[in-house]
């Protein structure tokens, strides 16, 4: 009897076991947050190109979709989704702000100079503390609005896929 | 010597104040979601500086621990915390080690009685 139910506690515990780690197979072990904030955090912040501040009511007050691009000068992969940010720029239904994270500013100009300038406008978030209201892990990343919420979230550079989404979302 | 006895005053109360030690506390208690295996206390990344700063700016607004915590966790879920909630997903989390303790506890005194 004894050894029947230690060997039923020895089988269970092995089936356990197999089931837990079989599980976590398939799971991916980059960690992303459940919580999507639904509302776009309020804040003040300045522009790059103008000593003038607004508040986030009034950037995203608009009928229309908007993309926040978080982005700094000294970031490599935002070079890389830059031009794809130029093209989705060309269109009329979308709006793309800047947040340029943690950059000089002259640095930031330059490289708008040289890479083209896809935002209407542009935030300065000297500290970082910004992102983290939109609940950022950091450069790049963007977010898609409509009236006032987030409607999806790119952690990274944005690729085709990512932009073909954008652009069939917003139509 | 006064010299030296205002500078020691000054270190003590810097050392005790209430703003350091919460916010110490708080950072870490967070972990460092760019970071691997690292608290934002421990870490010195872009990520884990803007947050120390946050934290720090919401102790200067007033609010306090636990709604810091809340703010934190509907910006980044609840992975944030190193120290999980109790709620209806972490229970058995909670309670497990208790029930196992109690199950041990009763195949312990079931052997003593039996041996007595």
């Amino acid at each position: 009897m004894k050894n029947r139910l230690i060997s039923f506690i020895f089988v269970i515990s092995i089936i356990f076991t197999f089931v837990i780690f079989y599980k976590s197979l398939d799971k991916s072990s980059l960690y992303e947050p459940k919580s999507e904030i639904k509302d776009i955090p309020e804040f003040t912040a300045t522009f790059l190109f103008e000593n003038k501040e607004i508040t986030s009511k009034k950037i995203f007050n608009q009928n229309k979709f908007y993309l926040l691009n978080i982005w700094a000068s000294w970031c490599v992969p935002c070079r890389d989704e830059h031009s794809l940010l130029l093209n989705l720029s060309n269109n009329d239904q979308i709006e793309i702000i800047g947040l340029n994270y943690k950059d000089n500013t002259n640095n930031a100009k330059k490289f708008l100079k040289e890479l083209g300038n896809p935002y209407k406008q542009i935030l300065l978030d000297n500290d970082g503390t910004k992102a983290i209201e939109w609940g950022a892990f950091g450069v790049p990343e963007s977010f898609l609005i409509y009236k006032n919420k987030v409607v999806k979230k790119f952690v990274g550079p944005l690729n085709f896929k990512s932009v073909e989404e954008i652009i069939k979302l917003i139509k | 010597m006064k010299i030296l006895k205002f500078f020691i005053i000054i270190l003590i109360l810097f050392y005790f104040s209430p703003l350091k030690a919460d916010q110490n506390k708080i950072t870490k208690n967070l972990r460092c979601l760019v970071c691997q295996g690292q608290s934002v206390y421990d870490s010195d990344s872009e990520f884990a500086n803007s947050l120390k700063l946050v934290v720090k700016n919401k102790i200067d607004e007033g609010l306090s621990e636990q709604q810091i915590y809340d703010f934190l966790i509907e910006k980044y879920g609840e992975w944030i915390l190193y120290d999980p909630q109790f709620n209806k997903n972490t229970y058995l989390l909670w309670f497990l080690p208790l029930l196992l303790f109690l199950f041990g506890g009763t195949m312990v005194m079931k052997k003593l009685i039996k041996k007595k």
